[in-house]
């Protein structure tokens, strides 16, 4: 990392780390929801931005984490740490076994196939009551006592986010990074050089679906609930368009499109019931002005002043 | 003659009811540099295809380096030496130049597994990325994105790629269409300058530009080896001349 880039990461996460003095309790909250829900539109954009693949299917990898963390805690009655580990691993799993089905498409076969997926997730969480609860969901005290103080956990979850981020860009810039953008670029000189395309889609697949895990968990420990609605297909689509508002490829942007999403919704949603709308409508007037996204727009605009 | 390095036996590939390619059977020796030539239709690009491990031949064998490689998909072929140019270039678009080349030369390397090491090329690799592009006459466009570089520049990085594997074979497909003249003798230039222990197989449609860099042709027509040939044998062959411009309706 240059000096310049570790110095602004240092005022960025410092910045974020005051938040909590300027904020109310409930403000604090959605920071925390802002850099949970980060952590799932940068694991989607792992694939989207740099292997060329969306993903509408990650909202159901991230509620499997949730799912498991809740009831590992609240019915298996493990203690937080490894109620969290279970939660990942869990998370992990379902991503290489999705990964295994979906690597050999691309395009929207892929979107269709991975939307096919996160429904099945769905439909067995609606339906396998004994251990889900069905409809009702699971309510837990997940959250480790220590934690309960609204600050001290989004202090956690941000030295958490912090260590993901980092961890996550240096998986996209490593050379295995390399050869993902290098499959979304073409996949066919790839093969011809030696690379089993496939092999490297479903690493890629399974490290993304890893970081989505661990926002997964850490939503468990936020939210102490789990029910369908975490692992339905309105998450994977909110997630993507996170990522999306933020910058397709711009890693950092996750958590620009987080903020502006969460912002919005709890903004517009204390003016009027229809909120979805205005939500509709500003994300058609980014895809018209800004399809590069907010991170994508500012550094276009960054680029011009300097040349 | 040298000991053979590609061998293909009887190799037949058909689309449906279509036999593309029907029967061909030849040798090329180590080190040979061989054109395969022909009018359009004539299998060319799907022989050279079935090589490539592009398109698997439906019957007959090919033989690589004496080790039977039929069924082998493109990344094992490029594993054991062959490497490729496309005839619609097929490059990275959105990396810069050296980009292109570290993927290309970590293909055979297990470097491409790290997960989290750092990006920079290290000092085994650096050294053969500056021979590639200096063979190629690109030495100076390390840092440029592909993308936004000519035409003539990309079907160069083409070259540039393929020969950063140090392969034992490489297979050009029409590595100077649609360049202008000044560009194409570049390439002509390029590929005559070339390491002689490389095996060289080449498809090319403008008989002039091949004929001038090979030791040794094979004019294909209607799926078949119509001749083979060394080049002067070919410029004189009645046959060659029928296929390329038809029978002459006069004496």
């Amino acid at each position: 990392m240059t000096g310049r880039a570790a110095l602004i990461a240092i005022i960025v996460v410092a910045a974020a780390a005051s938040l909590p003095l300027v904020l109310s309790s409930y403000q604090v909250g959605l920071a925390t929801e802002v850099l949970i829900f980060g952590i799932l539109a940068m694991s989607i954009d792992i694939l989207a931005g740099f292997a060329g693949r969306t993903s509408l299917g990650h909202g159901a990898i991230f509620g499997v984490s949730t799912y498991v963390v809740v009831y590992a805690t609240a019915q298996a009655g493990l203690p937080p740490a490894a109620a969290f580990a279970a939660g990942v691993l869990a998370a992990t799993l379902v991503a290489m076994i999705f990964g295994l089905l979906a690597v050999r498409t691309s395009g929207s076969y892929f979107l269709l196939l991975t939307l096919a997926l996160g429904m099945i997730v769905w439909g067995i969480c609606l339906r396998w009551t004994q251990i889900t609860g069905g409809e009702n969901g699971i309510r837990g005290d997940v959250r480790p006592a220590a934690l309960l103080n609204n600050n001290s956990f989004y202090w956690t979850v941000l030295a958490g986010t912090a260590i993901v981020t980092f961890a996550v860009w240096r998986f996209v810039r490593s050379p295995f990074g390399l050869t993902l953008r290098g499959i979304r670029d073409s996949e066919s000189r790839m093969r011809s050089l030696g690379y089993n395309v496939p092999l490297h889609l479903f690493i890629g697949f399974t490290a993304s679906g890893f970081f989505a895990g661990i926002a997964g968990a850490l939503y468990a420990m936020f939210n102490n609930f789990v029910s369908p609605s975490t692992v339905a297909l309105a998450q994977s689509v909110e997630g993507v368009l996170m990522m999306v508002a933020g910058g397709v490829g711009t890693l950092f942007g996750a958590f620009v499109g987080a903020a502006a999403i969460i912002a919005l919704e709890n903004v517009v949603s204390t003016y009027t019931e229809r909120w979805q709308m205005v939500l509709g409508v500003t994300f058609i007037v980014i895809m018209i002005f800004a399809p590069e996204g907010i991170i994508g727009k500012l550094n276009a605009i960054l680029m011009r002043k300097t040349r | 003659m040298s000991e053979p390095i590609l061998t293909l036996v009887d190799v037949a590939v058909a689309f449906d009811a279509l036999r593309a390619v029907d029967g061909v059977s030849l040798t090329v020796p180590r080190g040979q540099r061989r054109a395969i030539i022909g009018p359009n239709g004539a299998g060319k690009t799907t022989l050279f295809n079935a090589i490539a491990g592009a398109v698997p031949p439906t019957s007959g064998k090919i033989l690589f380096d004496a080790r039977e490689i039929t069924r082998l998909p493109p990344h094992r072929r490029a594993q054991l030496g062959i490497s490729r140019t496309f005839q619609i270039t097929n490059l990275f678009p959105t990396l810069s130049v050296r980009d292109n080349m570290v993927l290309a030369l970590r293909g055979l390397s297990p470097r491409k597994f790290s997960l989290f090491g750092k990006p920079d090329t290290d000092e085994a690799e650096a050294p053969r990325i500056a021979a590639a592009l200096d063979a190629a006459r690109i030495g100076g466009r390390a840092d440029a994105i592909v993308k936004e570089m000519s035409y003539g520049e990309q079907r160069q990085l083409e070259i540039a790629i393929a020969l950063v594997t140090r392969p034992t074979m490489l297979l050009l497909d029409e590595p100077a269409a649609g360049l202008s003249p000044a560009e194409r003798s570049m390439v002509a230039e390029i590929i005559r300058s070339l390491d002689r222990d490389i095996t060289v197989v080449l498809i090319e449609h403008d008989m002039d530009l091949a004929l001038g860099l090979v030791d040794y042709v094979t004019c294909m027509f209607e799926g078949r080896v119509l001749v083979e040939e060394p080049p002067e044998a070919i410029r004189r062959n009645a046959k060659v001349q029928e296929v390329y411009l038809g029978k002459p309706r006069h004496a």
